[in-house]
């Protein structure tokens, strides 16, 4: 592999061509005088076609292209989490260090600090056969989380020497027989899907405290799911709730192609949030990769990748790993970006045609898998989308729903009126609760699935009786389905809407899901029994203990209150038929 | 910079020159046409390589011909700075326009803004009370934001935005604005509205100037509100100001940008602009923010009519995506009569939360501001009912809530040009005092807290 040398022949934005070496498929090239950092993306000819992942302008033809041999990788070991990172795995302070606070270009930085010293403590000792995925030792990354050093994918070999004590990332930590050495860092070329021994079925849901998602719309661990929705629809808030409350080890949050605010509002926020699991502060589980709008689309393009990457890695550890990204438009996108200055032919709304066949290999990513260490680990996998005008007939949306499992749908006509999550339960589904139904009734109520299905039941009912109060009126509909309304109605305000800057209202764990579904049911048969007994609708739907009820949820140690208030209710709608 | 001059024209069409034989151009350099009457234009490379290179012509390419002479400057388009700027009058390409001398650069800052690295970004807190009741209570502006106007032809806008301009002002120090307005392509006529009103108040020297008009260079437009954002952030980063950036018409702006892709016979996304838009939109919205360690602010108002009032068209729906929210300006409230006619429903500040609340505005201002949505989208949705089956199929809460939208427009929204309310009397204490007109049992989105102490009639002294 010849560190050849060539020159730029042309230069269009984003996209310089080079003419006079042969790299590789993928291999990273440094560009112009600058050494500007590209990546191989079509060779024909004599010429190599480079996208760029820094700012090209000011570079001209006749300035040196050279190749590094390396494909596009990142740096995996310990030190990745709590870090923020641009699309390919620079840590953002250091750029801050050397650049100041504009990104200018030109800066090398790695993504893994060198220098640091880690305590490795060997788990695996001298003469074990060790193959790739098995774990050599751990280091204490953050308070809470656990990194698990393990054998890189394709090695393999009896241990000659190992030994725990104090190293950086680069030196050897094991000696295998062989002679081969181990160090804690390791190198993955991220457009390469990380080896694992198979994929299982999800089984487990990540619990993420959001209502609506878990009890109508459940993403399991290892699964798939795809938020779509216009501007201003809460797809942000969304991601950064799961960011916050799921349930996962590990976090990784990608901010691909959006806005700089939203990834300085984590970074300003998870360091103070206690992960309700571990009462740390969340930061400690989570990595963040931010390429936002205005920074190069080349590296927007490369960030998903490099995020997912990041995600594998600590699945392999045997840990569960959340993966967010926002949003995935930007992403194809920027495909579409370069694509366009390579003159391809374009598929559906300019995108290219491989849009497809690439979004589906990244949520193919995603899996619960049986670990090369044999351990069991997971990467869930949840997209935003922006669909163009709101209007998910287009390309991405397509192309998402095609493969992910569970349909998040955003409605701009609800968060107009805000109610919040905006998202819409007539037209959201999740594929997973046939294989998630057993867990639950194992883990929170037997007849756990049952609720579910009433609550999804009276909300169908509503939407067809609203047809009918569109044309004349909710007084016109006979009493008990003037209840129906007003049970699916506290659905909605008191169940569905979820309040995501609340202290309180932010998360609800399941048990307590399942208990607030159970009192709407509750005033549902009360109220029945009442009217039936001669009691008017009106004061049944008025009684002050409902308004307790619901406002409840705003107040702390809810959870503890709850049946007591369902009591006041029952028995003040009770009441109601003496006062007639 | 005494490059070589070629005349190696082989191509015109729209704005773009098609040259070849040069020596190595860089991409993005400063290009200098000389017309064989002498005129000279302006232009920057687009493409570069060994054998062609793509000239984009601010002026337009009307009259030049082969013979034109095309000297390449050696650099990117730069723009020269200097607290001097405020208090002139620029053109679209940052050339004096006023009759003043030229800008004394203190320094020559690159146009194209590099992006501002979100690890050193400060996250925008502090409330920006403009005196409008709809914009304070329910999307309310925060230092460092960048929030459209949303609107249309014949719709207010530039009242608002220069009420705006006007009346801003951080309710926890006496910190100045300085406003830097940028015109892309609006009517000498719109101009004048606003030079005068800047005038009139005394902004005018407080404020720096960007004009390219309608009958100006279409192609200009590209380069004139990163003129401005250049000159906002010098002013922001490098000596503390609160810049307040108001740019309109960015839908003039878009249709340049849409003529350079249809010359350059570029795959077109959406109703014929860019694919690229989304981005190029980005590189300007997100020069708006706040920077670790300095002083500072940038805080826009971009201004855009929507073709057709559609708001899923290209132009304000990629903004949408990119901005922190948006005020929409509604005709159906111009037509009733109403100043200013602020649609709430669509409108959002997304950075509200982090501006509002105790110790900000006030302790119940999220709480009033939902309820007043609520109640509000509730009471519209019943006028189309009311519509079809009459008030007699009303409950008393769709009574309740019909009437209280009326109300809402009449004299919540309803304000006039120079009245500027305060956002604790003016606009909170006024949305309570127009919820009585609902039963607080149906007033769910208030906490009971709030309800005990602000409520003028139930409150428990
Ligand atoms: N669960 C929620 N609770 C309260 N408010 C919410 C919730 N979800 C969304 N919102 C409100 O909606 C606004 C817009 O949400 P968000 O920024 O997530 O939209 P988005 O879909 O990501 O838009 P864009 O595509 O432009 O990025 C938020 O600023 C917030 O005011
Ligand atoms: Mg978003």
């Amino acid at each position: 592999m010849s560190k050849e040398n060539g020159v730029i022949y042309r230069i269009s934005g984003p996209v310089v061509t080079a003419v006079g070496i042969s790299p590789r498929m993928y291999e990273v090239v440094r560009v112009g005088d600058e050494g500007l950092m590209g990546e191989v993306i079509e060779l024909h000819g004599d010429q190599s076609v480079i996208q760029v992942y820094e700012e090209t302008s000011g570079v001209r033809p006749g300035e040196p292209v050279v190749r590094t041999g390396q494909t596009l990788s990142v740096q995996l070991g310990p030190g990745l989490l709590t870090k923020i990172y641009d699309g390919i795995q620079r840590p953002l302070p250091e750029l801050e260090k050397t650049m100041g606070v504009f990104i200018t270009r030109g800066v090398d930085a790695d993504g893994l600090d060198l220098e640091k010293i880690w305590a490795f403590s060997a788990t695996a000792k001298k003469g074990d056969s060790v193959s790739s995925g098995d774990v050599l030792g751990t280091v204490q990354e953050t308070k809470t989380i656990e990194h698990r050093v393990m054998v890189p994918p394709g090695i393999s070999g009896k241990i000659k020497e190992i030994k725990s004590g104090d190293y950086n990332v680069t030196q050897t930590v094991c000696t295998l027989e062989d002679g081969t050495e181990v160090q804690m860092m390791q190198k993955w070329p991220v457009r390469t899907p990380r080896p694992f021994t198979k994929k299982h079925a999800p089984e487990v849901p990540l619990q993420t405290g959001q209502r609506i998602l878990d009890f109508l719309f459940p993403l399991a661990k290892g699964g798939t799911a795809g938020i779509p929705g216009p501007f201003g629809s809460g797809k942000t808030v969304t991601q950064q709730q799961l960011a916050k409350w799921s349930d996962a080890d590990i976090v990784v949050y990608i901010g691909c192609g959006e806005r700089g605010n939203e990834m300085t509002e984590v970074l300003d926020e998870f360091p103070h949030l206690m992960d309700p699991k571990t009462g740390e502060a969340l930061m400690n589980r989570t990595t963040m990769i931010a390429n936002t709008s205005n920074m190069p689309v080349a590296a927007r393009e490369a960030s998903v990748y490099t995020g997912i990457t990041i995600a594998e890695y600590f699945r392999d550890m045997g840990y569960d790993v959340a993966l967010m990204a926002d949003s995935t438009s930007r992403w194809a996108e920027a495909m579409r970006e370069i694509s366009s200055r390579l003159e391809e032919m374009p598929g559906e709304e300019g995108y290219p045609a491989y849009l497809s066949s690439r979004l589906a290999e990244f949520y193919e990513r995603a899996g619960r898998v049986e670990t090369l260490a044999g351990g069991d680990g997971s990467v869930s996998v949840i997209g935003a989308v922006s669909p163009p005008g709101g209007d998910i007939s287009e390309p991405v949306s397509q192309g998402t729903l095609r493969i992910v499992k569970v349909f998040w749908g955003l409605d701009a006509g609800l968060a107009r009126q805000r109610h919040f999550p905006a998202i819409n339960w007539l037209n959201s589904y999740s594929l997973y609760p046939p294989s998630l139904d057993q867990w639950y009734r194992d883990n929170i109520k037997s007849d756990f699935p049952e609720i579910r299905t009433e609550i999804s039941a009276l909300l169908q009912v509503e939407a067809e009786l609203q047809e009918i109060v569109q044309l004349v009126g909710s007084d016109a509909l006979p009493v008990d389905q003037q209840l129906t309304l007003e049970v699916a109605r506290m659905i909605r305000e008191f169940f569905l809407q979820q309040n995501a800057f609340h202290d309180v209202d932010t998360y609800s764990d399941l048990k307590l899901q399942y208990t607030m579904a159970k009192a709407i049911l509750s005033f549902q048969e009360e109220s029945k029994k009442a009217i039936a007994g001669g009691a008017a609708l009106e004061d049944v739907v008025n009684v002050p203990a409902r308004t307790d009820l619901m406002r409840g949820r705003f107040e702390s140690g809810y959870e503890e209150k709850i049946d007591e208030m369902l009591e006041a209710m029952n028995k003040q709608i009770a009441d109601t038929m003496e006062a007639n | 910079m005494t490059g070589k001059e070629y005349r190696t024209i082989t191509d015109v069409k729209g704005p773009l020159v098609f040259l070849n034989k040069t020596e190595p151009v860089a991409f993005g350099e400063i290009v200098e046409l000389r017309l064989t009457d002498g005129t000279l234009k302006n232009g920057q490379v687009l493409d570069t390589s060994d054998d062609q290179v793509i000239v984009q012509v601010f002026e337009g390419t009307a009259s030049i011909d082969k013979q034109t002479g095309i000297k390449f400057l050696g650099d990117v388009f730069k723009l020269p700075v200097s607290t001097d700027m405020i208090g002139r009058i620029l053109d679209g390409a940052g050339r004096p326009r006023d009759g003043g001398p030229a800008i004394v650069a203190d320094e020559m800052a690159d146009i194209i803004g590099a992006a501002i690295n979100p690890y050193s970004r400060q996250s925008p807190s502090s409330f920006i009370q403009t005196g409008i009741s709809a914009i304070d209570a329910c999307t309310s502006l925060v230092r460092g934001q960048k929030l459209p106007i949303f609107s249309a032809s014949g719709l207010p806008h530039n009242d608002i935005a220069l009420q705006i301009a006007r009346q801003a002002k951080l309710v926890d120090s006496d910190d100045d604005f300085v406003v830097v307005f940028c015109a892309m392509g609006i009517t000498a006529e719109e101009y004048n509205f606003f030079v005068h009103d800047l005038e009139r108040t005394g902004a005018l020297e407080n404020a720096c100037l960007f004009v390219n008009l309608a009958d100006d260079p279409a192609v200009e437009r590209l380069i004139t509100p990163r003129l401005a954002l250049t000159a906002a952030e010098y002013l922001a980063f490098e000596h503390d100001y609160h810049v307040l950036v108001i740019y309109t018409d960015m839908t003039n702006y878009c249709e340049s940008l849409r003529q350079i892709g249809a010359a350059r016979e570029e795959v077109p996304g959406r109703r014929g602009y860019p694919g690229y838009m989304y981005t190029d939109l980005a590189m300007l919205y997100e020069r708006a923010g706040l920077v670790k360690g300095k002083k500072g602010s940038i805080t826009q108002f971009p201004i855009l009519t929507m073709p057709g009032d559609d708001i899923t068209h290209p132009i304000p729906d990629l903004s949408g995506y990119i901005t922190e929210g948006q005020i929409v300006i509604s005709r159906e409230l111009h037509q009733k009569g109403i100043y200013p006619p602020i649609n709430v429903l669509p409108s959002l500040s997304r950075l509200m939360n982090a501006g509002i609340g105790d110790g900000k505005t006030r302790e119940d201002h999220k709480s009033v501001s939902d309820q007043l949505y609520a109640a509000y989208a509730q009471g519209r949705e019943l006028r189309g009912l009311v519509a079809i089956v009459g008030e007699d199929a009303l409950n008393e809460r769709d009574l309740q809530l019909l009437k209280f939208a009326d109300i809402f427009e009449n004299q919540f929204l309803r304000q006039s040009r120079d009245e500027d309310r305060s956002i604790g009397e003016g606009t909170l204490d006024y949305a309570w005092e127009l919820l009585t007109n609902i039963d607080t049992k149906y007033l769910v989105r208030l906490d009971q807290k709030w309800i005990d102490k602000y409520h003028p009639t139930e409150k428990k002294e």
